[in-house]
């Protein structure tokens, strides 16, 4: 789906934060259980969460660690409820082991990751978008992730609340990726959750003796069982068969593996979300996400005032990669360029995806988000020299 | 048919298909497991409405054996799993099997927390004083002096006092047994299941293949009578003020009362921060 700008209505237009809007987004796609654990800079979406959850009729706790409230929140989930966790980078990469096993066992929840500067402690206040890999990749072993990367505050309520959508349809953690700049910054905006109802969680139905926890059909998603709906299934994170029970047998760990794999290449017309500016007669496409993409964007409109043919690809569902649409949008292009706030993230997926393209980074990793002066420079010198 | 006095069959509540089950012969899980699922038949839980949250290593793969809605988690982490399950679904029974590894190494945190906290759950702690699954690596409850795989020499650490932890921290209900006494661990197992706030229920378990052999102390059935000669020492019993006897350490209920259960008190201030909201 490509995503175009809509206009605000002034009646309902708000001055708010992004991880207010988050906070939001969580309540209004159904949400009912957040556990947390505070971390600069994504405390704000728990703090919010604390009061309007038990409004919405859910639960709020704060635990005692990281890892504690990832367990939670799958451990609510497991019970049948939509549940979520807010953390920031040394937080998230405490709560990977559990991510892992909410891929493996399918359990669905949101995890929501506001990047900070990396490594270790790093920069708690200043922003950076060094978690592009650790998304995809964090917990250890094979499987599948959704990461949805918005880039506005209203973007951030949206992205949340498909977030949620997703997670029910496609079982599975989904994170939301953003960064310190749009979590923290205001922008006034009008909220309204995007059109059609709320996706909900495919149950288990029918006789529990033919019932297999793990058997899907042609859409890749089991339906899954409700404690106290008379299943009584075992839920593990051991590599387990379609019973739900562990094995070790070569076939049933192969069938059970691709499965898990590649189930959401069933569903990627869903779950690709990405918006392309001016791609068509572009010499230079900059790919960027989060705050580059806004200042990509304005960069766009710099050297189109000069006459320089530039575009930009912003991928929202960064994982899986909307693939198709990128290499799309610079069939036309001489030079990509990938402005982002680490050491060279995106840019590794942009080059795997465009082998013959040149593709350049633009990396900055000060603290300072990167201004569009400075892409609008480096892609006027790549037109000239493509 | 084996069905003791009460009418109670093991095989109710057993999965038959997860049989036979994986533990070493003589080991002291299997007791406990039988004990926890008499206590849940005495008390006629409805197997739909219990929810079973196990961690990792031996203790962490009893739950596979039950006939109800069971969950094996990560290492450590079964009462934070358990806490978002119960405080998501106060109707379910929820009941924690954990080992003295995973409850008091990788764990501990949770356990303290738990404890604290005092939501409604049922947490047994089999303590075998040993990491069994990973070979027979040295514990937090491992015995001072005793033989294990990274302890060449004897352990030289001291050890936990886990139910003495549980009481500091909080914890409405704190039990020990052994499965020599398998009625009387039912009881207290029973006991901890009707308490309104956190249970927790230490069960001291042997692992006969692994750290039974490697200190000497005999087939299953000496190791069992060994429980009744010796109640296993603690490092702390005469260090720390705990209300525990000093000689041994003590069994039966050690510690009881009413702090209010959490998951109510959060539905209560739930409730309160919604009125609030409509003013
Ligand atoms: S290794 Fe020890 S604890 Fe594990 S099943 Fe065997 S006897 Fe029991």
């Amino acid at each position: 789906m490509n995503v175009h700008d809509k206009s605000l209505s002034k009646s309902t237009a708000k001055l708010l934060s992004g991880n207010s809007a988050c906070a939001q987004g969580a309540v209004a796609a159904g949400c009912k259980f957040f556990a947390g654990y505070p971390i600069t800079p994504s405390s704000e979406i728990a703090e919010k969460l604390v009061t309007s959850l038990p409004q919405a009729g859910g639960v709020f706790i704060q635990m005692e660690d990281e890892i504690s409230a990832m367990a939670a929140v799958i451990g609510a989930s497991m019970g049948g409820v939509k549940a979520m966790t807010a953390t920031s980078g040394p937080g998230f990469s405490l709560k990977q082991e559990n991510i892992g096993y909410a891929a493996g066992a399918e359990i669905p929840c949101v995890i929501v990751n506001v990047m900070r500067g990396g490594p270790s402690t790093g920069m708690p206040t200043r922003p950076s978008q060094a978690d592009i890999m650790q998304t995809r990749f964090g917990s250890h072993g094979d499987y599948p992730m959704i990461v949805l990367a918005p880039s506005s505050v209203r973007e951030i309520y949206e992205e949340t609340i498909r977030a949620f959508d997703l997670a029910e349809i496609c079982r599975t953690p989904v994170i939301v990726l953003y960064d310190q700049v749009i979590a923290q910054s205001s922008e006034t905006v009008a909220l309204a959750p995007p059109s059609g109802v709320r996706a909900e969680r495919k149950w288990a139905s029918g006789p529990r003796a033919d019932y297999k926890p793990y058997a899907a059909g042609i859409d890749g998603i089991p339906a899954m069982p409700r404690p106290g709906d008379g299943y009584r299934t075992h839920t593990t994170g051991l590599t387990h068969g379609e019973n739900g029970f562990p094995t070790q047998n070569p076939e049933a760990v192969e069938r059970a593996m691709s499965r898990l794999y590649s189930k959401l290449d069933l569903h990627r017309e869903l779950i690709e979300s990405w918006e392309a500016i001016r791609c068509e007669d572009a010499d230079v496409v900059i790919v960027a996400i989060g705050i580059s993409a806004r200042a990509a964007k304005r960069a766009v409109e710099i050297c189109r005032a000069k006459g320089v043919h530039v575009g930009l690809f912003r991928p929202i569902t960064l994982w899986p990669f909307p693939e198709a649409a990128l290499q799309q949008a610079c069939k036309g292009a001489r030079a990509v360029l990938v402005p982002e706030l680490n050491i060279g993230q995106l840019r590794l997926e942009v080059e795997r995806l465009l082998g013959r393209h040149r593709v350049e980074g633009l990396h900055q990793y000060s603290g300072e988000p990167i201004t569009p002066a400075q892409i609008a420079a480096r892609a006027t010198t790549l037109a000239s020299e493509a | 048919m084996f069905t003791d006095a009460a009418n109670f069959d093991v095989r109710d509540y057993l999965r038959k298909e997860m049989m036979p089950h994986f533990l070493c012969p003589g080991c002291g899980h299997g007791i406990a497991l039988r004990a926890l699922l008499w206590a849940l038949h005495d008390l006629a839980i409805d197997k739909d409405k219990l929810a079973v949250v196990s961690g990792i290593g031996c203790a962490g793969r009893l739950s596979a054996y039950i006939d109800a809605n069971t969950f094996h988690t990560t290492h450590g982490r079964p009462l934070a799993y358990a806490t978002g399950l119960a405080l998501a679904r106060p109707d379910l029974h929820v009941v924690v099997i954990s080992g003295d590894g995973d409850c008091l190494a990788i764990g501990g945190n949770h356990l303290i927390h738990a404890c604290r906290r005092n939501l409604k759950i049922t947490c047994l702690m089999l303590n075998n004083e040993i990491y069994g699954m990973t070979g027979g690596q040295v514990s937090p409850t491992t015995s001072e002096s005793r033989l294990t795989t990274t302890t060449p020499l004897g352990n030289n650490e001291p050890n936990f006092d886990a139910c003495a932890l549980a009481t500091a921290a909080g914890a409405g209900f704190v039990g020990r047994e052994v499965t020599r006494h398998v009625p009387k661990l039912k009881e207290l197992i029973k006991a901890g299941l009707e308490h309104p706030g956190f249970a927790f229920v230490e069960v001291l378990s042997d692992c006969t293949e692994v750290f039974g052999r490697k200190n000497d102390l005999g087939s299953s059935p000496e190791m069992i009578m060994r429980q009744k000669s010796e109640i296993r020492p603690s490092a702390y019993r005469n260090t720390v003020e705990t209300p525990f006897h000093s000689t041994s350490l003590p069994t039966g209920i050690l510690t009881q009362n009413d702090r209010p259960e959490y998951g109510a008190a959060h539905r209560r201030a739930a409730a309160a921060v919604v009125a609030k909201g409509a003013k």
